[in-house]
């Protein structure tokens, strides 16, 4: 039997997991990456939630939170793009100062 | 949903989470992301939104994901990055501090109370469906409905704007 | 849902079976119409009529030699005509063929599943094609085959927009995702009576993202080598080229399903007027690969975003203005 607690430790363990994803490459797409996984593992979370109080109102707020991703990734990559073609790398380590 | 079902199922989505932050070629960490994503939208159909299922694949793996895989395409970053350059300390701390963090996680939640063996509460007959869904969004989550679609706008004319090549004159 | 494994594992037997088979004969039948369209007669040498054509082809696809560039990405490589081949499969799953039967004192839906998402489920899964494209043109390591796979996926992309307006109007009036309830729905009247120009939306937006001539500019031959599928041979390329196939019978089946009514005729309803209609809707669509030229990718996309997308958005107001108004329409 599968119970909220199942759902919420997943939930856990794949947010941790993008927790050490963006703490620890350097490839800032990857990071992107890695904060997407945060966002769906907290969907997973939200939804469990929902399920396990028979309330719609969380699914709405999952429904937001997707075009809410959808909408971060288009800003954040067309800035990785920009980021790209003034420095020539998307490596976070050396992208370090503002001007020289 | 079975425990042998969900056992495998939540197998499949940690080890592509892993996946993607342990493979050094991001074109791989991107389809490893399609990956759990799939695996989380069976998630959602176990957990009765068969719609929630259906629309975080069409838009996360369908759209989204596209979208890095055409990022990482058109700058050409198929190189993959050396893991040498993050230093073995860095590593360390960051995966203590992610463990860290887990057992925060765990520690709260346990302390709300919501883990307690309380029977789910029972669920309206269309629980889930768009129909359903659809009904909360536009009678008591009309406003934040209209302030996403502002946000999506915003976030399209921020995207061109930053992405377009600067013309020399 | 409470059948046995056996009754589920034959209609999936048979519905692939048939699927596949008609994917192989599309060939044949595309390069016979081609033929008389352009005056001349198509395949007549293999077999009578030329109907072991596609078997020929077979036979020589799978003996050429099946080079990998070097440098390519191995694993993707491989990968790619996979990804671009199964969604079209998959989507078969929840096409409704027909009512539920009697056979052998058992009642059987002919149809693999219903799923109360089937539409959405459909797009999911033509969303997927798209993967394969990418990957392929990437994977090659080879520049004109990654340009042609960012073309061909940013037309795939664009038009799936379009394409999900143009059917909502659709789902307004059966009041449901489910196809089974969609074609239902039809019982009095076909969808194209009520949607028309939905129904010529839905055929524009899947000609182009089924990456047909009039919008096939991507991948054909004489523009940009040849698109993505540039360094394929054998048996993979074989893949790309059944998967354009799978797609167009996939589209052509959701066609019947959405707009044309399914299952259903003036008499004797069952699944030999979805073969009927599915097999109209092919033949159209050959039709306009032989007739129409091809646009520009300029004029593709200026076509799918400045026309299709406004025109499938007006289509959506009216249908649901419609619907408010009329209540309870058909």
């Amino acid at each position: 039997m599968v119970t909220l607690t199942h759902y919420l430790a997943l939930s856990a363990i794949l947010f941790t997991i993008g927790v050490a994803g963006v703490l620890v490459r350097r490839n800032a797409l990857v990071i992107f990456m890695s904060i997407e996984l945060m966002l769906n593992a907290a969907n997973l979370a939200i939804i469990a939630f929902a399920r396990h109080r028979a309330d719609t109102g969380g699914l709405v707020f999952v429904f937001f939170v997707l075009a809410v991703a959808a909408a971060e990734v288009a800003v954040g990559l067309a800035i990785i793009i920009a980021i790209f073609r003034n420095r020539g790398t998307v490596n976070v380590d050396e992208i370090n100062m503002m001007r020289w | 949903m079975n425990l042998a079902g969900f056992a495998i199922l939540s197998a499949l989505a940690i080890a592509s989470a892993l996946s993607v932050i342990l493979q050094r070629n991001p074109v791989m960490s991107a389809l490893s992301l399609v990956v759990t994503i799939f695996s989380l939208a069976v998630a959602f159909l176990s957990l009765g939104t068969a719609f929630l299922a259906a629309v975080q694949v069409i838009v996360y793996a369908g759209a989204i994901m596209v979208l890095f895989v055409f990022v990482i395409m058109l700058l050409d970053l198929g190189r993959r990055e050396p893991f040498r350059m993050t230093g073995l300390s860095r590593k360390l701390i960051g995966l203590a501090a992610a463990a860290a963090f887990f057992a925060q996680v765990a520690a709260s939640i346990s302390a709300t109370g919501v883990l307690g063996a309380k029977p789910p509460a029972p669920l309206s007959p269309g629980y889930g469906s768009a129909a359903d869904i659809g009904r909360a969004i536009f009678t008591d989550y009309l406003y934040p409905f209209e302030a996403a679609s502002v946000l999506l706008l915003a976030a399209m004319v921020g995207a061109l704007v930053m992405a377009k090549k600067r013309i020399e004159r | 849902m409470n059948d046995p494994i056996l009754l589920h594992l034959i209609r999936i037997s048979v519905i692939l079976g048939i699927f596949l088979g008609c994917v192989a004969y599309i060939v044949w039948v595309e390069r016979k119409v081609l033929g008389h369209i352009q005056i001349r007669v198509g395949p007549k040498r293999v077999g009578p009529y030329g109907l072991l054509q596609p078997i020929a082809d077979v036979v020589k696809l799978v003996s050429k030699e099946d080079l990998t560039p070097p440098n390519a990405h191995q694993w993707l490589f491989r990968l790619a005509p996979v990804i671009a081949f199964v969604p079209a499969l998959l989507s078969m799953a929840v096409i409704p063929f027909g009512d539920t039967v009697r056979i052998l004192g058992r009642d059987v839906r002919i149809g693999i599943a219903d799923i109360n998402v089937g539409l959405l489920y459909v797009f999911a899964m033509s969303s997927m094609g798209v993967f394969g494209i990418a990957l392929a043109g990437w994977s090659s390591n080879n520049k004109y085959s990654l340009m042609g796979s960012l073309r061909s996926s940013a037309q795939l992309i664009s038009y799936e927009v379009s394409l999900g307006l143009s059917v909502l109007g659709v789902v307004l009036l059966a009041g449901s995702f489910s196809l089974r309830e969609i074609v239902e729905a039809q019982a009095r009247l076909p969808f194209v009576v009520l949607q028309p120009v939905g129904f010529l939306l839905f055929i524009m937006a899947s000609s182009a993202e089924i990456a047909r001539i009039p919008f096939d500019l991507p991948e054909a031959e004489a523009e940009l080598v040849a698109g993505f599928h540039t360094e394929y041979s054998s048996m993979k390329f074989a893949m790309f080229f059944m998967a354009e196939y799978a797609n167009l019978v996939t589209v052509s089946a959701m066609a019947v399903t959405l707009f044309l009514g399914g299952w259903q005729g003036p008499f004797a309803d069952g699944p030999h007027w979805f073969a009927v209609k599915a097999a109209a809707m092919l033949f159209f669509f050959i039709w306009v690969r032989g007739t129409l030229p091809r646009y520009r990718y300029d004029q593709l996309m200026r076509f799918g975003w400045k026309f299709l997308l406004p025109l499938a958005l007006l289509n959506l107001l009216a249908t649901a203005l419609a619907v408010v108004i009329w209540g309870g329409e058909a």
